[in-house]
């Protein structure tokens, strides 16, 4: 064996040493639809990750939602559901009440689980399925082609809001973690981000509490993760980053809202 | 087993965990409630799941979960609820998911009224929610028949992999009768493991994907084109009626199916006993829909009457059968009246002795 300038190659030493970086098992190496610059990607593979490191891929079933999401069915290592719009929670329900020994997650929009499916997210969330959810709050309907969303942000200029949206006619955005966290069933309910390498850490860190408390047979678990659209929002991908991080997150605070652990739940009055 | 004195709704859950379906989600609506209360108490002791939904869609979606993990599930409601679960029902016969839904019918439109009806015969016949797609719709006539079909229904939907609908009227769910369950069922159909269901990828088989959307033209068209033959071995292999004296040539052919077939045929009787000749023909299977049984039936026939708890919906279906063979006469009530035997016994002899006007082509 030679090298490229024909001089002999000198053989590398053997060294000790763990592989610290790998490609998931939990997520298949396909090439995804998403926009350049998008970070679903960066989600996509934190909870892969952590499905590898709980151990739990080959008991998992994963929904996707109809969203930007609704092909991650396609990659995803685990076996999935694709569901109507924003009735993840209610399949993750059927799925996890049929065979409680499954690990049931859904991935769903801000779109999917704040509008159309605001009924069955709180209903879900309030029975304490034993499920993990993972909402991914860009601000903006993705796939329809940049829309209002609840979560969409004051003055937030989207093709159905030209002038920006009109708090007095659409309403303030909906905090969906804050909103869930009142609900007295227990659960691990918390928001993190992605647009910085250390808020991507954390989230991931979210996501292992969260989907551990599933595996414990705790609570009901709910991530909410602010992420860009650089697509819809019109900024390239370093932008929406900072635009995130300048308009999302002051009005939703990054932190765990809920915990099941004791003394988390409020008084109730009888 | 000894028989049992119960009422309709209580023995189709019965039933259905006497098939093996320790699953149900649903929603509360009138007359269907007894349903949900029974599987509330029974399940548990058949270590079962029981879970009260927050709305119809919700159930509906439920038991999607469920039964893409293989699951045997049902749910039931009553006609603005089924008409919430189009959606997922769709979804269901795209994705190829065995359910079970019972649909104890009310009288429409809009939020109508509580009192019995045959007014969803179109919305379960002829699709009810978006796309191309069939489902099956059972039709039993007494609560031992509901009982029966309840079982048979499992079977249908794993064999077909497909929703399969119970249509009862009010009556069939209010009303008590005695019912006999078998000791040991015998599926009706040779049922192969659910090889395809979501319930953990190992990597012994495929990953399952339970879905519907098929975003290329063709792909989604080959989808289409593989559930249209599953129906068309359906209309082949799984149409059911029963017929009552169609033996000899009769004056009258009537066409009725669930109680208001029962009610027929007391008047059929009597209608005997004065000499006019009535034959009835109740469908079992309001799809597959006995087309051919009804032409073969009508063939000794004079006229065909049609008796329905609705303005007419089956009534579209006997006469794409008859294609203008026979006269088609038609007797319908609404708003949650019934037909008694006194009505359909006059209506019959008006048939008979010309004095009903014919139903006009469509």
């Amino acid at each position: 064996m030679s090298s490229a300038n024909g001089a002999a190659a000198v053989e590398a030493p053997a060294r000790e040493g763990t592989q610290v970086f790998r490609y998931p098992e939990a997520l298949l190496d396909v090439t995804t639809h998403y926009c350049p610059g998008c970070t679903h990607g960066v989600i996509h593979r934190m909870v892969s990750e952590v499905l590898d490191e709980l151990g739990v891929r080959q008991r998992t079933v994963g929904v996707s939602p109809v969203g930007c999401a609704v092909l991650a069915y396609n990659y995803f290592a685990t076996d999935m559901q694709e569901a109507s719009h924003g009735r993840a929670p209610a399949v993750a329900t059927g799925i996890k009440r049929a065979r409680p020994d499954l690990v049931v997650f859904t991935y769903q929009g801000d779109g999917d689980l704040a509008s159309i499916g605001m009924s069955e997210i709180l209903h879900c969330a309030n029975r304490g399925e034993k499920v993990t959810v993972v909402f991914v709050n860009n601000a903006i309907y993705g796939m329809t082609g940049g829309q209002m969303a609840p979560t969409t942000m004051p003055g937030q200029i989207t093709t159905t809001t030209p002038l920006g949206r009109d708090v007095s006619l659409a309403g303030e955005p909906i905090r969906m973690a804050e909103l869930i966290s009142t609900l007295h069933t227990p659960g691990f309910v918390a928001r993190g981000a992605v647009h910085r390498p250390l808020e991507s850490v954390r989230t991931k860190d979210l996501l292992r509490r969260a989907f551990t408390y599933q595996v414990e047979g705790r609570c009901f678990s709910l991530v909410e993760i602010l992420s860009t659209c650089p697509t819809n929002w019109g900024l390239p991908p370093g932008e929406a980053c900072e635009w995130l991080e300048k308009n999302m997150v002051p009005y939703y605070p990054l932190g765990v809202f809920k915990t099941p652990e004791a003394g988390d739940r409020a008084p109730r009055p009888l | 087993m000894a028989k049992k004195l119960m009422k309709g709704c209580e023995a189709i859950g019965e039933a259905a965990i006497r098939a093996g379906c320790k699953l149900f989600f649903g929603y509360p609506i009138t007359p269907q409630n007894e349903i949900p209360e029974y599987l509330a108490h029974r399940l548990p002791q058949v270590g079962g799941t029981f879970v009260q939904a927050e709305s119809e869609v919700a159930a509906s979606n439920m038991i999607y979960g469920a039964a893409g993990t293989g699951e045997r599930v049902f749910t039931s409601s009553s006609s603005p609820g089924i008409s919430l679960m189009q959606e997922a029902v769709s979804y269901m016969a795209g994705s190829e998911l065995p359910v079970v839904i019972v649909n104890i019918m009310r009288a429409g439109p809009g939020l109508g009224g509580i009192l019995p009806s045959q007014a969803d015969y179109l919305q379960a016949t002829k699709g009810g929610g978006h796309g191309d797609y069939s489902a099956i719709v059972l039709a039993p006539w007494s609560v031992q028949e509901a009982a029966d079909l309840m079982g048979d229904a499992f079977d249908l939907a794993d064999y077909y992999r497909n929703p399969v609908l119970v249509l009862g009227d009010g009556l069939i769910g209010q009303m008590m009768e005695p019912v006999e369950f078998p000791e040991r069922r015998v599926p009706i159909k040779p049922l192969e493991p659910k090889t395809w269901a979501s319930n953990g990828w190992q990597g012994a088989r495929p990953r399952a994907v339970i879905n519907s959307l098929y975003l290329d033209a063709d792909t989604l068209e080959k989808h289409n084109q593989d559930l249209q033959a599953k129906y068309a071995t359906m209309r082949r292999d799984e149409v059911r009626w029963k017929g009552y004296g169609l033996d000899q040539d009769c004056d009258v052919l009537v066409i009725a199916y669930g109680t208001v077939a029962r009610v027929c045929l007391t008047a059929a009787e009597e209608m005997r006993e004065s000499g006019v000749k009535v034959g009835i023909l109740r469908p079992i299977t309001l799809y597959p829909f006995p087309y051919a049984a009804i032409r073969e039936a009508a063939a000794k026939a004079k006229s065909v009457l049609v008796v329905e708890l609705s303005a007419g919906q089956m009534l579209q279906d006997v006469q794409i059968a008859m294609a203008g063979a026979r006269p088609i006469h038609f007797h319908g009530r609404t708003g949650g009246n019934l037909v008694t035997p006194e009505d359909a016994a006059v209506k019959m002899r008006d048939v008979a002795e010309g004095r009903s006007v014919e139903v006009q082509h469509v």
